[in-house]
C-alpha cells in the first residue's frame, strides 16, 4: 500500500543523504521524495511517498526517520485530509494536424502549455499523482518525447474531518 | 574543573586561538583523559597542540586497533571513548569500530582528519568521503565548516553519544580549519531541536506491567546491555527479588544479574542453556529490559516466546516491535522503568511451580564437557581462570568460539566486567579492547580472551600493552584453526573444512618475545594449573598459548533458522 510521510529536518549539509541512506539501509522502498525550504529559516520539509507491505514496516519507516537527529518531526498524513500535489513537464509530439486534438485534452484537465516548437509542445500539469498518471496515459498515443515528474509534496489541510482520524502508534 | 592553561588563558585575553586548540580545549571541558589516536597528514595541526596537552595520548599501531580500544573503554567506564585519526585511509580503517560501536550501542567520539576545505571533493591526496561513508554506521556526523563551530559541535558530539541509546559520533575536521586562527569562538548553544530522548517512562504502562506481573504464572525477565547503560544493575536486582522474577540474559548483558543468583536462569540464545531458552519459549510474560530481541536471542521469530505477553523496555522507541510484536512498550531509560516498577509494590506473581521447573531444568541440564579427556578442553580453561580470578576479572573477549565458552563458564557478579564484540562480531575486538579496559581501570585484572585466528587479526597492539607496561593476561585459546567456522562447517557442510584450518601458525610465544612479553604454551590441566597460579597476579602482561582439544564444539546450539525450543547438544 502506498504512504505519504512528511517530514520537517534541520537544513544542514548530508541530511538528505541520511534521509534516502535509511530507505536503502532498511530496505524500504521508495516511490518518490521531494526536499524544499519550509516556511522556516533553516528547516527543510521533505514528502516521501513509500510502498509498504503492512502497518509494522510503516510503524518501524516512521520510527527510524524519527530517530534521525536532524529529524524534527515525522508524520505519516495518508489517512488525514491532505491536499496532495505533483507537477510534471511532457513533451509531446505535435503537428499542426494534431495540435488542436492535443489542445482539448489538455483543457479538462487544467494543464498548460508552456512552449511551442515546430514539432513539439511542452505541458505543465499540476495535480494528484493519479490525475497525472490518467492524463500522461492519454496523451501517450501522440508520443512522448520527454517526461519530468517531481514527486508528491503534500500537508494538511487546514481543517480535519473528523471521521477521518490520524493513526496513532503505540510506542510511548 | 576547568584547568586554567594557555587556552583559557588566550580566551579570557581575547587572544586569537586555533581551531586545534578549540578542539582541545573543549576535550577538557568534556573532561576526557585519554585519546587513542594516530598521527597523519590531515592532522598535523591537531597533534602540534595535542604535543603539550595534559590529555593522555595513546597510539595503537594501526587505527582499528585505536578504534577498538576506545571501545573497550567506553563500555567499562560509561564515558566516551575519543578516537583521533588522519584523513584517507587514517578514516576508513576505522570503519569496522564505528560498525561495531554503532551496533553495541557504544558512546564514541571519533575525530577524523579531512584534506583543506579548498580541495574537498578534487580527488586529493589522502581524500576520502568520511562523511558518507559513516553516515549509516553512526549516531551523527559532522564536517566542521567554520572553526567557531568547534566548541558547539563538540558539546552537541558528546551530549549525543553519551544520551539516550549512545553510539559513536564521527566530527571530520579538514586541515584548514584546525590550523586557522579565529578570534572570538561562538556561543556553545546545542542546537538540536530533533533529538530529545525520552528517559521517562509513560505511567500507564507501568501500571499495565505491574499488572501483568501480579497476573502471570511464568514470568521472565530478558535483561539486555541496556541495563548496563543505564547503570541499572542494582535496580534489576531489587525488581527481580521484590517480584521473585527469574532474570536470563542477553550475550552483551552479562553481568547485569549476579550469575549466582538464585533467580539468574543463564545465558539465553543460540549458544546459551537450556534453562533461559526453555524459560522464553515457556514463559507467559516475557519482560525485555534493554535488549532489542537480535536473531541470535530469538532464534526463529516465529517460534520466539509462542505463549508470552511481551512487555519491552528499551530507551529506543525503534526496537519496540521491530522484531516481536510488544503488547506492553516501554519507552524508557531501564533505570528509570525498573525504579518505577519497584515502586509500586504491585503484588507478586502466584509460580512457585514455574521457579521449581526452572531450577529442575538447572539441574538438569548444565552446561557440560568431556572433563575425562585427556585433551585440553577450553571449557575447562575457563572454570580455571573463572576460580583463579574468583570471577572479578575483566573479561574481554574476541569474536568465535572462545567467546561463548567465556560467556557461558564465567560467571560474572558484577557489572561492567564484561566487554565483547556482540553485534557486529567483530573478529580482532579482543587485543585491543583489553588495552582500553585496562586503561579504564588499571588496577583490576584484565583476562583477553581470543582464538588464534582472531589474536592475528590486530597482533600489532602487543607494542602498546608492552609500552605502557598494561599488565594485561593474553589467553589464547589456540586450536590451530577459525574454530566458529570449522564448527559450523563440520555441522551443516558435511565436514568440508573450506580454508578454516590453519596449515602455518607462528609461534606466539616468540612473537609476544619479540615484544619484550612473557609468552608460555600451555598442553594440559596441570600445566594450566602452575603456570596460571604464576603468573595471574603478576603486574606484567603475559601471553598464554593454550593448545585445546581442535574438535571441541560449542554447545548447546540453536542451529540457524530453528526456535528456541529446538536446541540440540543440550546433555552427554
Amino acid at each position: 500500500m502506498k504512504r505519504i510521510i512528511t517530514l520537517t529536518v534541520m537544513n544542514r549539509p548530508g541530511v538528505l543523504n541520511r534521509i534516502t541512506n535509511l530507505f536503502s539501509k532498511r530496505n524500504y522502498n521508495i516511490e518518490s521524495i521531494t526536499v524544499g525550504h519550509s516556511e522556516q529559516e533553516g528547516i527543510s520539509r521533505i514528502t516521501c511517498v513509500v510502498h509498504v507491505e503492512n502497518d509494522g514496516i510503516v510503524e518501524q519507516i516512521t520510527k527510524q526517520l524519527n530517530k534521525q537527529i536532524d529529524v524534527i518531526k515525522v508524520t505519516d498524513i495518508t489517512e488525514q485530509s491532505i491536499v496532495a500535489r505533483e507537477l510534471a513537464l511532457v513533451k509531446v509530439l505535435s503537428t499542426s494536424s494534431t495540435r488542436s486534438e492535443i489542445y482539448s485534452l489538455i483543457e479538462p484537465f487544467r494543464a498548460s502549455v508552456i512552449d511551442v516548437s515546430k514539432e513539439s509542445i511542452v505541458i505543465q500539469i499540476t495535480g494528484e499523482s493519479d490525475k497525472i498518471e490518467a492524463f500522461i496515459e492519454l496523451i501517450k498515443p501522440y508520443g512522448i518525447k520527454e517526461l519530468a515528474r517531481t514527486g508528491t509534496t503534500a500537508f494538511l489541510r487546514g481543517t480535519q474531518r473528523s471521521s477521518n482520524q490520524s493513526k496513532t502508534y503505540s510506542i510511548v | 574543573m576547568l584547568q586554567e592553561t594557555a587556552f583559557t588563558r588566550m580566551k579570557a585575553e581575547n587572544k586569537p586561538i586555533s581551531g586545534a586548540e578549540l578542539m582541545l580545549e573543549a576535550l577538557q571541558r568534556e573532561q576526557v583523559e585519554v585519546i587513542f589516536g594516530y598521527p597523519g597528514g590531515a592532522v598535523l595541526p591537531i597533534y602540534d597542540k595535542l604535543y603539550d596537552s595534559k590529555i593522555v595520548h595513546v597510539l595503537p599501531r594501526h587505527e582499528q586497533g585505536g578504534i577498538h580500544a576506545a571501545e573497550g573503554y567506553a563500555r567499562i567506564t560509561g564515558k566516551p571513548g575519543v578516537v583521533i585519526a588522519t584523513s584517507g585511509p587514517g578514516a576508513t580503517n576505522i570503519v569496522t569500530g564505528l560498525a561495531d560501536a554503532m551496533m553495541d550501542s557504544l558512546p564514541l567520539i571519533v575525530f577524523t582528519g579531512q584534506v583543506p576545505t579548498g580541495v574537498i571533493g578534487t580527488d586529493a591526496f589522502q581524500e576520502a568521503d568520511i562523511l558518507g561513508i559513516t553516515t549509516p554506521i553512526t549516531k551523527y556526523n559532522y564536517q566542521i565548516r567554520n572553526a567557531e563551530d568547534i566548541p558547539r559541535i563538540i558539546k552537541e558530539a558528546f551530549y549525543i553519544a553519551t544520551s539516550g541509546r549512545p553510539g559513536p559520533v564521527v566530527i571530520d575536521i579538514p586541515k584548514d580549519i584546525a590550523a586557522i586562527v579565529t578570534e572570538s569562538p561562538n556561543e556553545q548553544e546545542m542546537k538540536l531541536p530533533g533529538y530529545q530522548p525520552n528517559v521517562q517512562p509513560n505511567y500507564l504502562q507501568i501500571r499495565k506491567l505491574t499488572e501483568a506481573v501480579s497476573r502471570a504464572k511464568r514470568p521472565v525477565i530478558l535483561a539486555g546491555a541496556g541495563v548496563l547503560h543505564s547503570n541499572a544493575a542494582s535496580e534489576l536486582k531489587t525488581y527481580a527479588e521484590q517480584q521473585k522474577l527469574p532474570v536470563v540474559h542477553t550475550l552483551l548483558g552479562l553481568g547485569g544479574f549476579p550469575a549466582e543468583h538464585e533467580l539468574f536462569a543463564g545465558l539465553a540464545g543460540m549458544h546459551g542453556c537450556y534453562t533461559a531458552n526453555m524459560a522464553l519459549y515457556q514463559a507467559d510474560l516475557l519482560i525485555n529490559v534493554g535488549a532489542r530481541f537480535d536473531d541470535r536471542l530469538t532464534g526463529n521469530l516465529k517460534h520466539f516466546a509462542p505463549k508470552a505477553i511481551v512487555a519491552h523496555i528499551d530507551i529506543d522507541p525503534a526496537e519496540i516491535g521491530k522484531n516481536v510484536p510488544t503488547a506492553i512498550p516501554i519507552v524508557s531509560d531501564a533505570k528509570e522503568a525498573l525504579k518505577q516498577l519497584i515502586s509500586q509494590e504491585g503484588r507478586p506473581p502466584e509460580h512457585k511451580e514455574w521457579l521449581q521447573t526452572l531450577e529442575g531444568w538447572k539441574k538438569e541440564y548444565p552446561y557440560f564437557y568431556d572433563s575425562e579427556s585427556k585433551k585440553l578442553k577450553p571449557q575447562r580453561v575457563m572454570e580455571m581462570l573463572y576460580e583463579k580470578t574468583n570471577g572479578e576479572a575483566i573479561v574481554v573477549t574476541d569474536v568465535g568460539q572462545h567467546q561463548m565458552w567465556a560467556a557461558q563458564y564465567y560467571k560474572f557478579s558484577k557489572a561492567n566486567r564484561w566487554v565483547t564484540s556482540g553485534g557486529l562480531g567483530t573478529m580482532g575486538f579482543g587485543l585491543p579492547a583489553s588495552i582500553g579496559a585496562q586503561l579504564a581501570e588499571p588496577d583490576a585484572c584484565v583476562l583477553s580472551i581470543s582464538g588464534d585466528g582472531g589474536f592475528q587479526m590486530c597482533t600489532q597492539e602487543l607494542a602498546v600493552i608492552r609500552e605502557l607496561n598494561l599488565p594485561i593476561k593474553i589467553v589464547i585459546l589456540n586450536n590451530s584453526s577459525l574454530g566458529m567456522v570449522r564448527q559450523w562447517q563440520e555441522i551443516f557442510y558435511e565436514s568440508r573444512f573450506s580454508h578454516s584450518k590453519f596449515s602455518c601458525q607462528p609461534s606466539f610465544v616468540k612473537l609476544a618475545e619479540a615484544f619484550d612479553i612473557k609468552g608460555f604454551v600451555i598442553n594440559n590441566e596441570e600445566e594450566a594449573e602452575k603456570i596460571l597460579d604464576e603468573v595471574l597476579h603478576t603486574n606484567e602482561p603475559v601471553l598464554l598459548d593454550f593448545r585445546i582439544d581442535p574438535d571441541e564444539n560449542v554447545y548447546p546450539m540453536i542451529a540457524p533458522g530453528k526456535g528456541l525450543h529446538e536446541m540440540v547438544g543440550v546433555k552427554p
